[in-house]
């Protein structure tokens, strides 16, 4: 790959990372945080982009012969090893896939499939669980009423209802779930919380289809056929599909 | 696209390459790319369709996740490499690090607290730290020791492991003792022609703005290229092998550490994430807990790619083994003892 060509990709990864930073996009890949170093990261790229050409089109100036695009070496002079001209790294073609996949496919955020494939990770906290505010129905993100159902054996919960949010999982007997994937830096070390939908369940129910759903605590729990960790559930008096939230992940646990 | 002698303006170039050249045939990189480009956009809506498998989807998911995430620390490492490399004279290490490798291997680990980020930074730094006259072993201790040992990883240790402080300072202790045996090991044993770094661009007798730029687009192109593989390699793994098999492997204490720590070689999770990943794999015990988090930052897939990348293949066919038993046996041993 010549320099113009080195070029052209840093200047387009560059914008992408850019648009990535600007638009909700990066919230599909990795956790909001990391915003600000997504667009510095980006307008860096363009720099260099940008300088590459500058210092491409001196050296054109001043060695008219030696500066095209063919040409890597622009110093003159004997060199220490005379023969010796530096190859531009192949493997930097590479780069042109993840280009692609960003800008073309923008691939969703992780969802039902990865779920059903990765034990649930909901931990004991050792610092216990506040107490709800007051009023009849509370909403609550699907991971703390996971953690109060399981470790606080549903003492806040008792005789309140419930509003929460996930998309939908069904594993392979056909057992729905409601699922939110938590993620700590990227997509990569994401995983689910999953709870199981008891009661009224809507009768069609779409794998990665966003449900907000309101419900009372039921001490029914089962073990993740995965990992063993605790799966409570929530027993379902209404079911209603939302759009997906801006932020697909919970991120609740990055402190 | 190296070629020696003078040739005419490049539209011409493809016609007047072919006879006489070193290799068979040459192309013009930009057309090429324009092309790859625009195959890409023509062919959108039938790639789209072709990957809408779940698999597939949730490969791109990872490998894009990977690749973002991973690229500002890159930026970070790469833009601190060439400051190393243009702007810090070879002087200040020798009167920073003392004389005795022996002794410098300690203090460079030491200093690998200070570098906040993930292993993503540390490949290009401990490059530049090489290039800069740097005895390797040194370098090397700073490479193995700074994903691992900064505060915002440890940090992050804390808050994934909330009932076991105890973890945080075993991590830190497991990963310094390796890495400072990694670099007495390299400063005994290292012969300096395994290192061979690939061939860089000429920097003398150019300006530094021109030094320093170039040095940031040749990291970012070599470095990017090979993390593109890593990222590969780890999405491949998140989205097709099957987590339960970890389930049987949890039982067996030795044979738990061991695949905890083919794990972390495998999935490639940044250092500042992967806490939180060992904390949800309840099944193992805390010392194959531990052994993830310390082999994670030192050796998977992507650092062996970009450590291939920054030192050569020679060198790093020869320090990734070694890294990986001194790892595992080093924090089976911290995890028997603290935890």
């Amino acid at each position: 790959m010549n320099r113009q060509a080195q070029a052209a990709v840093l200047f387009l990864t560059g914008g992408a990372i850019l648009h990535t930073g600007l638009t909700d996009l990066h919230l599909r890949y990795v956790k909001a945080g990391l915003r600000p170093l997504l667009l510095a990261a980006g307008l860096v790229l363009i720099a260099t982009a940008l300088a590459t050409i500058r210092y491409e089109r001196r050296a054109a100036r001043t060695h008219p012969h030696k500066a095209l695009p063919s040409a890597s070496v622009p110093a003159p002079a004997p060199s220490p090893v005379p023969t010796h001209v530096h190859r531009e790294p192949w493997i930097a073609w590479l780069l042109v896939l993840p280009l692609l996949a960003l800008v073309l496919v923008s691939p969703p955020a992780l969802g039902s499939y990865s779920a059903m494939r990765t034990g649930t990770a909901l931990q004991k906290q050792p610092w216990g669980f506040a107490d709800l505010p007051a009023g009849d129905t509370v909403r609550l993100s699907l991971v703390d009423y996971a953690g109060r159902a399981a470790y606080d054996g549903g003492r806040s919960l008792a005789g309140r209802r419930i509003r929460t949010a996930g998309f939908v999982a069904v594993d392979r007997d056909g057992a729905p779930y409601l699922v939110r994937m938590a993620l700590s830096c990227c997509a990569a070390d994401g995983q689910p919380v999953k709870v199981g939908m008891t009661g009224r369940t809507p009768p069609v129910l779409r794998p990665d289809a966003w449900l907000e759903v309101t419900g009372t605590y039921t001490p029914k729990r089962i073990e993740d056929p995965v990992n063993g960790g605790v799966i409570p559930f929530l027993d379902i008096t209404e079911a209603k599909p939302v759009e997906a939230p801006r932020d697909p992940y919970d991120e609740s646990w990055n402190g | 696209m190296t070629t020696t002698d003078p040739v005419p303006p490049p539209v011409d170039n493809r016609e007047q390459a072919a006879p006489g050249k070193p290799k068979g045939w040459q192309f013009d990189s930009s057309l090429v790319l324009t092309m790859v480009l625009l195959a890409g956009v023509a062919l959108q809506g039938p790639v789209r369709g072709a990957l809408s498998a779940p698999v597939v989807q949730s490969w791109m998911t990872v490998f894009v996740a990977v690749m973002v995430q991973a690229l500002p620390f890159l930026v970070l490492g790469v833009l601190l490499s060439a400051v190393i490399a243009v702007f810090v004279p070879p002087s200040f290490f020798a009167r920073a690090l003392p004389e005795r490798p022996v002794l410098a291997v300690p203090v460079a680990g030491m200093a690998g607290a200070v570098l906040p980020g993930c292993e993503c930074a540390s490949v290009p730094v401990a490059g530049a730290l090489v290039r800069r006259g740097v005895t390797p072993a040194a370098a090397l201790a700073f490479l193995l020791s700074a994903p691992a040992i900064n505060p915002i990883v440890l940090t992050a240790t804390a808050v994934a492991f909330p009932g076991e402080p105890r973890m945080v300072l075993a991590r830190f202790v497991a990963s310094l003792l390796v890495a400072c045996a990694m670099g007495w090991l390299w400063h005994r044993l290292g012969r300096s022609d395994w290192l061979r770094p690939p061939a860089r661009p000429v920097s003398d007798g150019l300006g530094r703005g021109a030094a320093f730029w170039g040095s940031v687009r040749h990291d970012v192109m070599h470095a990017g290229g090979f993390l593109v593989v890593g990222a590969m390699a780890a999405a491949t793994l998140k989205a097709v092998v099957p987590a339960d098999w970890l389930g049987l492997a949890a039982g067996h204490p030795v044979v738990a550490v061991l695949a905890l720590a083919v794990l972390a070689v495998l999935l490639s999770i940044c250092s500042e994430a992967d806490a939180f990943v060992a904390a949800s794999l309840t099944q193992f015990s805390l010392t194959a807990r531990l052994t993830f988090l310390v082999v994670g930052p030192m050796i998977d897939l992507k650092l062996f790619a970009m450590q291939t990348a920054t030192f050569g293949r020679e060198f790093a066919l020869r320090f990734a083994p070694a890294t990986f038993t001194l790892a595992v046996l080093v924090s089976s041993l911290v995890g028997a003892v603290l935890l």
